[in-house]
């Protein structure tokens, strides 16, 4: 009896070993299965810039939305946390380990300015998991080899891009006037004064008659500009080229206004672009030559629109630069999780999205592809335009062709030695 | 160092006349801020720490105010009074009680201040730049004076400024009010037993400091762009302008705030890259030279 008892007992106790593993288990599996896919999103969403990161945020929350709509992906929702770094670097290391560590999160949007993102680099090299940069756009993050990390990609505009850009338009139209004699106004921080230097650079290159009588370089949020301004009056530059920003950018064209700089001065700005700048200056004077940052107008695609009106909807004002930046990016990181059937490991992911292109309402012929070899976008609009009083607020843009900057790139990438 | 441009500069009319401008366009609007500072610590012996923050309110009040009227002068009147009511408010709840306590004390309430300041501003504004746009009564071309220019507004900034200054230093140096004032400064005991209301004089010359931080941001709001925080840079400057000048010193303040305007603009054409180390170099020679400031009360011995 005992024996029997005892086999009984013994296959009762793996029946009920199976039972529980049953009642255990394929819930845990399921519950795996249908568990949240978190993306945390560092970024800075409180002082002088925050809007970087709330048009950010805005943008991804957008695509989440709109992923989720459709029943998420491989049956998993996904869930966005956020994390304001206050635009300082260390913090926006420490913030990206907690999202790692501590909440859950298996990708990482990086949505810090340039000097945030170098530290989330560093975290994502030491952690392995999937991060897109989407609001850095200084060169080096993707273009030095010795700063490549495998699962980090860069989903932003970049300044090489740009000045090549710059200088190509800006150029075109120096030539057309004679324009000559240029001056240039931008923040004293590493930013300001690299992207000045490379726009001279190019603009110098297609136009060497063109000679910098003065550069002017204001403290970075400087409320007032005023003595840059009257400086500027003095030495009659026929053209200024301006890398301020934001609110910055807004002030300096406000006070430039009273003394109607902009009446015989051509203008021409790397920041102007983004719609929340434009619609801040009260008295936007016609005729400023800008970058596109973005526009719901350019490229012309009802899903660039659906995408603005989108946006609008949640943030409650226009897109910004950083907004299609970050929207490209989830379209990135959803096309990779399909892919990969919902699977979050960083080398799984990386692997997907390094040379991925995804249809697209901002690229150029509706594609933008992420570059295998540098980990960074390309075919994404680089154009200049002319503002305008009202909505737009920039018109006629005038793209610049992605064969001749990817050429001019490279050289510059042999002239640092990244190639 | 560009002397030559400085020698050009100084040379030229137009020149001289757009950078005399500029130095009075910065250093009236510093004077503004530096004089209620000035007024707060000469009376009530303290260092008002949270004077920035009241000048970010001033410069929102005005935008509100601006936004549902159209009307400047509503604007400014909003960013002036309003910041001056909150001044005797503040100065009631919160800085009486702490009359007397050592300066870390006040520092920290006062920091406190700024930060709900600066976190209010955020909830009922949003934490994005605001801009408030030139009034179209000042939208007008720059007034051409000797070949150099002045705009309208600034034209309008300098002379408010300037009579604001007037009116202060009338009030204070001769008035019955403006006696009873200093009075309080040297002697608030014997003020007391006089039978005047010093706790009311107290609130109201804090009022009146405020008061002017609120002018200043009035002032400066259809130029400048509002931000949360917007105070704090122009708090560092204005406590160069008040070691330059003299703690508690108004005529100082304005000597000092126009000195300060000098450097900046002709700073811009000589050294363009030193215009910050300017201000702070002219803070440490005034402080090796006259530790008290320009025209600062020697300490007694």
């Amino acid at each position: 009896m005992t024996k029997t008892t005892g086999v009984v007992g013994r296959r009762a106790f793996i029946g009920g070993m199976a039972a529980g593993a049953a009642i255990t288990g394929f819930p845990h599996i399921a519950g795996a299965q249908a568990k949240a896919i978190r993306i945390g999103l560092p970024t800075i969403l409180s002082g002088r810039v925050a809007i970087l990161g709330t048009s950010s945020r805005a943008a991804v929350q957008l695509a989440t939305q709109q992923v989720n709509d459709a029943g998420g992906i491989a049956g998993r929702r996904i869930e966005i946390v956020d994390r304001d770094s206050k635009g300082r670097p260390d913090e926006a290391a420490r913030v990206t380990r907690d999202l790692i560590n501590n909440d859950g999160c298996e990708i990482v949007i990086d949505g810090e300015a340039s000097s945030g993102a170098f530290a989330v680099h560093e975290v994502v090299r030491d952690l392995g998991v999937l991060c897109l940069h989407t609001c850095s756009e200084t060169s080096s993050l993707s273009a030095d080899p010795k700063l490549f990390v495998k699962t980090a990609f860069r989903c932003a505009r970049q300044g090489i891009h740009d000045a090549v850009a710059g200088g190509t338009y800006a150029s075109e139209i120096s030539k057309a006037k004679g324009l000559k004699k240029w001056a240039t106004c931008s923040p004293d921080y590493a930013y300001g004064r690299d992207n000045t230097a490379e726009f001279v650079e190019y603009v110098k290159l297609f136009d060497p008659q063109i000679e910098v009588v003065d550069q002017l370089w204001p403290k970075l949020f400087a409320p007032d500009y005023t003595e840059s301004i009257t400086k500027m009056l003095q030495v009659k530059p026929q053209a200024v080229y301006s890398a301020l920003w934001g609110g910055d950018l807004v002030a300096f064209i406000e006070q430039s206004n009273l003394y109607r700089l902009f009446a015989n001065t051509a203008f021409f700005s790397g920041g102007l672009g983004d719609p929340p700048v434009l619609s801040a200056i009260k008295q936007l004077p016609p005729g400023l030559n800008t970058a596109y940052r973005y526009n719901r107008n350019y490229p012309a695609n009802p899903e660039n629109t659906a995408y603005a009106d989108g946006f609008v909807k949640i943030a409650g004002h226009e897109s910004t630069n950083w907004g299609w930046q970050n929207y490209l990016a989830t379209q990135f990181i959803f096309e990779a999780l399909r892919r990969t059937g919902g699977k979050t490991d960083g080398g799984a992911l990386a692997a997907e999205i390094k040379g991925m292109t995804v249809k697209s309402g901002f690229g150029v012929d509706g594609n933008i592809t992420m570059r295998e070899s540098d980990h960074t976008i390309i075919n994404y609009p680089v154009a200049w335009g002319r503002t305008v009083p009202k909505a737009p607020w920039v018109e006629g843009f005038q793209a610049v062709e992605w064969a001749k900057i990817l050429e001019l790139e490279q050289q510059w990438k042999k002239s640092k030695g990244y190639a | 160092m560009n002397l030559d441009a400085l020698a050009g500069c100084v040379s030229s009319s137009a020149c001289l006349v757009t950078q005399i401008s500029t130095a009075l366009i910065v250093g009236m609007l510093l004077f503004m801020v530096t004089s209620g500072l000035s007024l707060i610590f000469g009376v009530l012996g303290i260092i008002n720490f949270a004077h920035g923050a009241f000048y970010m309110m001033g410069a929102y009040f005005a935008l509100a105010a601006y936004q549902l009227t159209s009307s400047f002068a509503v604007a400014f009147l909003a960013g002036a009074l309003g910041v001056g009511l909150l001044g005797i408010v503040f100065e009631r709840l919160v800085m009486s009680r702490v009359y007397g306590t050592d300066v870390l004390m006040q520092l920290l309430v006062c920091y406190a201040m700024i930060l709900i300041a600066d976190d209010v501003v955020k909830i009922v504004f949003g934490p994005e730049y605001k801009m408030m746009g030139m009034p179209d009564a000042f939208a007008l071309p720059p007034i051409e004076l000797f070949g150099g220019f002045i705009p309208a507004y600034y034209v309008f900034m300098i002379g408010a400024s300037l009579l604001i200054g007037l009116l202060l230093w009338l009030g204070i140096n001769k008035t019955r009010l403006g006696k009873t004032i200093r009075a309080l400064a040297i002697n608030p005991q014997m003020v007391g037993a006089l039978g005047i209301n010093t706790t009311l004089l107290y609130a109201g010359v804090f009022g009146i400091g405020s008061l002017l931080a609120g002018v200043a941001g009035a002032l400066a709001a259809p130029t400048r762009t509002l931000t949360p925080g917007m105070g704090v840079s122009i708090l560092i400057e204005s406590f160069i302008v008040t070691v330059i000048g003299g703690m508690g010193s108004i005529a100082g303040a304005l000597i000092a705030a126009l000195l300060i305007g000098f450097a900046r603009a002709f700073g811009a054409i000589g050294c363009p890259l030193f215009v910050d180390g300017l201000m702070f170099a002219l803070m440490a020679v005034v402080l090796v030279v006259k530790p008290s400031g320009l025209l600062g009360r020697e300490p007694a011995r």
